[in-house]
This record gives C-alpha cells, structure tokens and sequence, in this order.
C-alpha cells in the first residue's frame, strides 16, 4: 500500500501542495502599523492561534494563528471611558482590501476632526471571525473558547457600538446589511435605523439578506418579497451562526451589524466615497450618544428595512404552537388519572376507555431508563465525534472531518435503534399507561425547551415548534405505525436542518439538486459542530443534549410494546 | 499608554507638615509662568502655573490630624469653558494682563488634553513656622494636537498656539516668565529652533532627565522692547517622524474585564519598563459601593508570580454611606507588567438612586498611583524660592528618584438598568394596583372563617404543661 493509493490523502496531498504553490495570504501586519501610525493612530498589535478541535474543510484551516492590528483614535480632552469600533474581517478567502483602504481613509479624516467625543478604535483582524473572536475576548479579558492570544496593551473603555465592513469591489451597486449575530442575537434596531437613515440621505440602494427593498405595499408583490426577506431573515437568526464579523460582539453588550458592499450586474454603481459617507454620519451619530442605545426594539423581525415585527406581535404564534404540547399533556394527564383512581371511582364515566386494574400503578422507574438512556445517546452525539475521530481516522480510509460527521450521523441514526434496545430493559406491567407517562413527560421536556429557545432565539424556537410540535403531539404506539413513523422521521431535527438548508437555498434563488443539497448539509454539519467549539455558538449542543434526546422520547413511544 | 491622565477638575486640599514652606515667603505676590515643551510626536505642551500667597490668622497646629485628611473625586467632569472662566477670574489680572491674556477658551478647547487645576495649601511664613499664610495655585495644561491644529504643518508659535501674542507682565506679578524646552536644541544634530534667541537658559532635571530651558522674563524690557510683543516660535528643523513616543519608567493601565451585568473584574495593569531596577508603588483605589467587592480575590501577579503587598488597608464600603477603600504599596520587579485585579459584583440600586441617564453607566474612579521612580541623572539640591514654579510640581526628594503621582483612566460600568420606558411604567403600576387589590378580594372571597377550638398540644406543650404541674403553676 503506498501513501498515494488512499483517494483522500491522495486529494489531501493535492491540496497541500496547492496551497504550497499559492502565495500564501497574511496581513501585511507591519506596513498597517506603519499607515496607521502615519494616519495619527496609537497603533497595537495581537497575535494570537487556536487549534481548532478538527480541520476546517471549508475554510481549509486547522491549526490557525494571526496577527490581529488596531489604531485607537483617542478623543481631545476625553478620559478613554468609551469607545466606538470600525472592523474589518481579512482572510485568505476575502482579503477585503478594499475596506482596509476605506478604513484608513476614514481614519485620516476622522484624526482631523475634534468633535470625537469617544474613541474609535480601527480594527483589522485576521482570519475573519478568529481574529474577531481573539480580539474581543482580550479585550473583556475573557477566555470563553481556549483561544490563545496575547493581551491587548491598548484598550478605550466600554465598547458602544460596532460596525463591521465587508467590500470586494471599488464600487458597489448596494450596500447589504447583516444584523444576526452568533445564536440568533440581534442589534439594537435603532442601530439599523441610523444604517437605513444615512442610505436614504444618501441615495445609497441598500438590501436585507440580499434581496430589495420593496416599494409597492399595495399591490401582492410587496408583501410577498416581505415574507421572503422575514423567512430569510428567521433562518440566518436561527442558524445561530453569526451572519458577519460583527456577531461576535453582540454576547458583550456592544451593538453591532455588519455592512457588505455588493458589486453586481447592476447599471448605476457608487464609489467609496457614498460608503465612507455613510459610515461617517454613523460614527458622528453614534459619537452623539449619552447612553447605550436602548429605547428601541432588540427582538424583532424583518420583513425590509423600513418596516419590522415586534416581539408582541410574532411571540403568541409561538405561544399558540407551544399550547398544543401543554394542552395535549393535559390531556394525557388526565387519561392516565382516570386510569388511575380504580374501577370504583371511575364507574362514574362508564362510556370512557376500560378502567385498569388499580395495582397498575405507573412507577416513575419504567420512566428513569428510557429517558436515561435517550439522554445518554444525546451525550454520546455531543462528545463522540470530537473525542473519536483520531480513532475513526485511523481505523477508516476518511479524513478527520469526515470522521467527526460520519460518527454525527452514525450516533443519530443508532439512536434510532433505541426502542429496540430500552425494552428489554423495561418491566412490561402496564404498557398502556407506561407509555403515556413517557408521552406526558416527553411533552412537557419539549414545550419547556421549545419554550426557553424562543424566549433568546425566537426563529429557532418556532421553526423547530412548528416541524416538532405536530409529529410530537400525534405520536401514539397504535394506528398506521409506517406512516407514523416517517412524519416523526420527517420531524426530526436533522430532518428540520435538511428541509432549512433547501428552504434558504430556494429564498436565496440557488435551488439545489438533492446531491448539492446532501453535500451542503455535511459541510453544514461539519459548520456547526466548529462554530460550537470555536465561537461557543448553542445549536449543536442544544440539538445534541436537549432536542434530539426530546425526539427520542417520542420515537421510543412510537414503537412502544403494547 | 496611560498618559490620558483624568481630565477631571481636581482640587486637592492637603493640610499635613510635608508641604509646609521653608521659608518666609512674600506676600501677596503673584508669580506667573508658562512652559511649552516640544513633544516627540510633534505636539506641543503648554502649562501655565499662576502662584498667589497671602497672611492669614491660622496658627500652626502640631502634627497631623488625619481625620482632616479627605480624598474626593468626580470621575465623570469633563471641562469646558464654565470651567475656566470662574478658574481665569482667580487671577489678579484676570486675563488683561500677562500670560493669561493667552488664556482665550476657543484656542485652549481645541486641543487633545486639557488639565485644569486649582491647589490651596497653608505655607510658613517663618523659619519657626509660627504664622501661616495662604498659597493659591492654578495650573492649566494643555498639549496642542499637531494633527488637528497645525493643519499638517508642525511649527508653532505662541500666536497660532493662542491666537495672541504677549505684549505686557501683570502689573501685580513679581515674577512673569516663559521657558521652552530646548533640550534637543542644545544638543549637536539640533532638531528645533527657537525665535527670538533667548537671553539666558535654564538647565534642570524634570523627571528624572536633564532639561534645558530657553527663559523669556517678561519684565526684563529686552524682550518685550523690541517688537512691543513677544511672538515665540518654535520651528523643526528635522520634523519629528511617526515613531512612538519613548515609554515611561512607570505607566499604568485600568479597564473593566468580564462581560454580562451580573459579575465582573477590575484589572489594573501596573508597567515597570525600567531594565534593571525594581521599586515600590502605592496604589490607592476607591470603588463606588454599588460595586460590591470580593476582596479574597484580590489577587496581585507580575511575571507569572504571585506578587504580596507589602502593606494593604481596606476599608469596606458601607451601602449608600461610603465607597471601598483600597490601599496597597505593591513592589514592581524590573521590567514586568504586573496586574492588581479585584472581582466584583454589581448591586441593584434602588429606583430613586438611579442617574438621568442610566444607561449610560457609573462611573469609578481611577486609581491613584504614587511612586518614587528612579532617575538616570542625579538631581543637584535645588533652591526652592529661586527655582521655577514648576519644579514643585515634580519635587525630587531622592537623588536617584522622583516623585510621580499618576491618575489611571476612570471606568465606565453599565449597571443592570430597569427599563424606565413609559409603557414599563405603566405596566409596572397596574399590576401592582391589580396584585393588591385581586390578592386581597380573593383572599377574602375564598377564606374560610372558623372558631379553631383549643387543641390538646402537641408533644412540646404537654412536656411544659407536665412542669408547670411540678412548678405548681396552672398549666397552658
């Protein structure tokens, strides 16, 4: 066996030695400090390296260090208390020089003016959101993700606000602008208000999720592209993963979004100079601020930019899909205390269901090993795929990353195995009963996940209420069972994050076949379980540990022995 | 750097043997200097120190009572024109005359840093120290951007410093003088220029490095005479470059670490850049109360290494009553950052003691460092009455150190803010209205009245009654 027969370290060798032959991308760290410095900035650098928990294939990246540069522009006759921050996220696949020129030209102009009553801080990080990610945690002096890192020696207070520059082009036909942050956090909306203030002044055309703002309400097609932007908008929220360099600064408190020059096919295009504008009306708004922004919304959906949905009006839909799971266990409640109360009692009720036998008492204990054992396999779907993928590399021709979805995947589906292998642990006494105790648990565990998950992260908690809830609610061991089980099939949360990928693939105009599809969805997997362990995004461990043991409970009623 | 000292208004009023005089000093007389020094970067520093003394009545108490000892700050005052106009009226000359006719607020506000400051101290007016007199000292230090106010060029003149030139001493003073820094001048790759060439100069060590001065006496009619005005001006001759400005011996760090509003860590970064010398430093922090501290996790390290004060005092904050005091002389190894951090936790203030604008966040004060820095250039005794004022300001006690007091920057914390919106209000004081009166009408409706007859007791009562019996007293 030579080292080459392997197919995949065959194409891993290619790929080496291609990124061999490439200039390898860095930032140009020392002629940044150079240009800031010249500008009239206190210049500092960062560096800092993370070795992520298995090889990065869509970024092609594993063990990753960099070198983070930021200028403080220190306000006169200020104390540094507060700050407001420019960013721009480089590299290797977006080298973004153009807003790193854009930024220092704002620099320049910013240095000769004295009207800065906070600072501003001019932020250039490497490796995209690492860099971000490395920076902000020196700064608050954190350490939330084991990323090493070096201490910052400058710092300017409480950070206000943020904004995130993203350009690829030296002109641009619109500007796009990305609010959701990392687990489905959002910005103050008078943040976007001021963005969308300053792209009407402006004459700037300015998009959400890539699509136009709708100008004819009246007429159907308005709210259609309305709905179109919300679903969007619900999707990227619910990812959790942060929808641009300045997701990471929401979790401390700053409010932030990120803006994205797009080039397209367009006929009118605007230069740098409309953008730098527009940036600096913000900077000057929010350098007027007294207090943190925080009159406006921060929950809230977007169908365009001018228009939102407040948390009063989107939370009782959500509330309205939680009620089916109360009222279905209450239902069940009630069953089952009738069954329980004896023969005597319940001969009230002669029409109902056959009173059993009173000595048919469920015990808690029937309960303990199913949900015991589900949990267990949510733990194992959590820790396995990191812990084994050197073992499932060594003994299996695929690579790490592969490893870690393909033990994803083979966790999820032995889980499915579980019915099979929890009843052998179980006392058939009263199966009828017993698998209403599960039910009525299992509901009553979902609605109170389902229900903290769209308190922080409404798009999460009602996309997964409206797959979950239904199959849930209608899960009995009895009836059509195929068809049964394929709608809890269907309903699963892996099933959900298929159906969200084809959904958000449709929205964006870029349908997939199911092969694209399939392949998205293990990079997607792959994504997921490094934007927990890189960033400390939710959705992996929450899918693992909360709602997959949840579905388990289900299926395990599903082919409950009777 | 550390060198964006607070820009608050501060008044220190030190009573204590220390800073009395030592000799008898004249009275009523007002001495008046300007210093402008050159910066690395290019900038220009100007500060003015205007001294007054006058006889008072007070007799000199015997050693120090330290019950009148007070330290206040107000981290949050940022100065502007209010404050130096009724700062300017202190001034025997208000600003008609002398060097505060230099002293216009749209020039003096159009710079990076502005410091303020008005000092009151009793000073002996006799070797004995039998009777005291009274010492008024303002300073005003200003550094003049060259990015924004020199529009690109870096040469100075006192005209397009002030926008005024100086034409005339105070009447009142007995002493009005200008020096400019000119260390580099004096040197052979000469760097700066001066115009008009001074008369005399004046060599002294300033912090621990050997200074020369140019001197413009403003009562000496050779300066003034020949133009009718004094227009100094200060021109590169090799324009200083983008370099960072060299690092102090000593500078320090403050900033708040953690995010969320439940917890939090003050940290402060101590720097010693000194190569091979370690010295002491005082450091004195006082937090607000509503930062509830966690003082066993003090936790002091430089180099990795846990790092004991010497000497600590704390004295704990008391709700609404008094802020935390913490006082420690820390020993800093050569060349070493070290970190003093505290955890704390924020308090929930009541709805009243909210500020106007409570999202913006509280402040806290920064922290007070005091140390005698070592010095590369042994200081030569000085003559305090002859030497220029602002040699007190940066009194050297030890031949191989000085003294330097610095201020960190103050800290921003946010809180947890209620929301003080007026739906919140609202929906505040209607359910409360409708708690208390549905609690109390349902309580009512539902509660069932019942004589309860005397029950027997349980075991407790029958154990006393049983001794009561004993006691001959009636049982329960």
């Amino acid at each position: 066996m030579g080292l080459l027969s392997d197919p995949v370290r065959r194409r891993a060798l290619a790929r080496l030695v291609l990124r061999l032959n490439a200039p390898l991308w860095a930032l140009p760290v020392a002629w940044l400090e150079w240009t800031m410095r010249s500008v009239g900035l206190e210049v500092y650098t960062q560096s800092f390296s993370r070795k992520l928990p298995f090889p990065d294939e869509t970024h092609e990246r594993y063990m990753v260090s960099g070198i983070n540069v930021y200028g403080i522009l220190r306000a006169p006759r200020a104390a540094s208390t507060e700050s407001l921050v420019l960013t721009v996220p480089c590299g290797p696949e977006s080298p973004n020089s153009q807003a790193v020129g854009l930024m220092l030209a704002l620099a320049a102009h910013f240095r000769g003016q004295i009207y800065w009553a906070k600072d501003i801080i001019f932020l250039v990080t490497e490796h995209d959101l690492l860099g971000s990610e490395a920076w902000l945690e020196a700064y608050h002096d954190v350490n939330v993700t084991g990323m090493q890192s070096s201490p910052l020696q400058g710092r300017a207070g409480a950070i206000q606000a943020a904004v995130a520059l993203e350009l690829s082009s030296d002109v641009v036909t619109s500007l796009d602008v990305a609010v959701e942050g990392l687990n489905g956090q959002l910005p103050n909306l008078d943040l976007l208000n001021l963005f969308q203030t300053f792209c009407q002044k402006g004459g700037l055309l300015c998009t959400l999720q890539g699509k136009l703002q709708p100008q004819d309400w009246t007429s159907a097609d308005g709210p259609l592209q309305g709905v179109q932007t919300l679903l969007l908008m619900a999707l990227q929220q619910a990812s959790g993963h942060p929808h641009g360099a300045h997701g990471l600064f929401l979790r401390y408190r700053v409010e932030a979004l990120t803006l994205r020059g797009v080039n397209s096919f367009r006929q009118y295009k605007y230069d740098l100079v409309a953008v730098g504008k527009a940036l600096e009306g913000m900077f000057r708004k929010l350098n007027h601020l007294l207090e943190r922004l925080h009159q406006s919304f921060f929950f809230y959906l977007l169908p365009a930019l001018s228009r939102f949905v407040s948390i009063g009006l989107y939370m009782p839909a959500a509330g309205f899909l939680l009620l089916v799971l109360g009222l279905k266990a209450l239902e069940l409640w009630v069953q089952l205390h009738e069954a329980g109360v004896g023969p005597e009692e319940a001969g009230g009720t002669p029409g109902s269901s056959p009173p059993l036998p009173a000595t048919q008492r469920v015990g808690l204990a029937s309960l303990v090993a199913p949900l015991l054992i589900s949990q267990a396999v949510g733990l194992a779907l959590y820790v396995l795929p990191v812990l084994g993928q050197h073992v499932a590399a060594q003994h299996f021709p695929v690579a790490e990353a592969e490893a870690v979805v393909l033990t994803l995947l083979a966790v999820y589906a032995a889980g499915l195995a579980l019915p099979h292998s929890t009843h052998w642990v179980l006392s058939t006494q009263a199966p009828d009963r017993s698998w209403m105790a599960l039910k009525l648990v299992a509901l009553i565990y979902l609605a109170l996940q389902l229900a903290c998950i769209t308190l922080t992260n409404f798009s999460l908690g009602f996309l997964l209420a409206a797959t979950m809830v239904p199959g849930a609610a209608l899960t009995k061991p009895s009836g059509p069972r195929p068809l049964r089980a394929a709608l809890l099939v269907l309903t699963s949360p892996a099933a959900a994050l298929l159906g969200g990928l084809f959904l958000w693939q449709r929205l964006q105009e870029a349908p997939l076949s199911l092969a694209e599809g399939w392949r998205l969805f293990l990079a997607v997997l792959a994504q997921g379980v490094l934007a927990h362990h890189t960033y400390g995004a939710l959705l992996f461990p929450l899918l693992a540990l909360g709602l997959f043991p949840c579905w388990l409970l289900f299926w395990n009623v599903l082919f409950w022995k009777r | 750097m550390a060198a964006t000292a607070p820009l608050s208004l501060l008044v220190l009023l030190l009573l204590g043997p220390g800073v009395w005089g030592q000799t008898e000093p004249p009275r009523d007389s007002l001495r008046e200097e300007l210093v402008i020094t050159p910066l690395p970067s290019g900038d220009v520093a100007a500060t003015f120190q205007f001294r007054t003394r006058w006889d008072s009545e007070l007799q000199r108490e015997e050693g120090t009572d330290h019950s009148f000892l007070r330290y206040a700050v107000l981290p949050r005052e940022v100065v502007c024109t209010e404050n130096l106009t009724p700062w300017k009226k202190l001034l025997p000359c208000s600003s008609k005359a002398g060097l505060s006719v230099l002293l216009k607020a749209d020039r003096l506000f159009h710079t990076s840093y502005h410091s303020q400051a008005v000092h009151i101290r009793p000073v002996c007016r006799d070797a004995r120290c039998a009777s005291i007199s009274w010492e008024l000292r303002q300073t005003l230090s200003v550094v003049f951007d060259a990015f924004v106010t020199g529009q690109g060029k870096q040469d100075w003149s006192l005209f397009r410093m002030f926008s005024r030139t100086l034409t005339e001493p105070c009447p009142l003073a007995s002493e009005s003088r200008v020096y400019v820094d000119v260390t580099n001048y004096s040197q052979d790759n000469e760097t700066l220029e001066v115009y008009p060439p001074p008369l005399t100069t004046y060599q002294d060590v300033v912090l621990g490095t050997r200074k020369t001065y140019a001197v413009y006496d403003l009562l000496d009619t050779a300066v003034i005479n020949n133009s009718r005005s004094l227009n100094l001006q200060l021109k590169w001759k090799r324009p200083p470059g983008n370099e960072a400005p060299p690092t102090p011996f000593l500078y320090a760090q403050r900033y708040v670490s953690g995010y969320g509003l439940h917890n939090g860590e003050l940290s402060t970064l101590l720097y010693n850049t000194h190569p091979y010398r370690a010295f002491p430093v005082l450091l004195l922090d006082t937090v607000p109360w509503y930062l509830r501290l966690y003082v066993h996790t003090l936790t002091i390290t430089s180099k990795g290494k846990e790092n004991k004060p010497s000497y600590i005092h704390y004295q704990p904050a008391q709700d609404r009553m008094q802020p935390h005091l913490l006082e420690m002389l820390i020993q800093l190894p050569a060349s070493s950052v070290t970190k003093v951090s505290i955890q704390f936790e924020r308090a929930l203030l009541k709805w009243t003691e909210y500020t106007p604008d409570p999202n913006h966040g509280f402040y806290v004060s920064p922290s007070v460092l005091s140390a005698l820095v070592p010095s590369e250039v042994a200081a030569q005794p000085v003559d305090w009455e002859e030497s220029p004022l602002f040699n007190t300001l940066f009194p050297a006690s030890d031949s191989s150190s000085y003294f330097v007091r610095l201020y960190t920057e103050p800290l921003l914390v946010s809180l947890p803010t209620p929301d003080f919106s007026m739906p919140y209000n609202v929906i505040c004081l209607t359910c409360t209205v409708v708690a208390v009166c549905y609690g109390s009408f349902y309580n009512l409706l539902t509660r069932t009245f019942q004589i309860e007859e005397p029950s027997k007791g349980g075991l407790a009562r029958r154990l006393a009654n049983l001794i009561r019996r004993a006691r001959g007293v009636p049982p329960l």
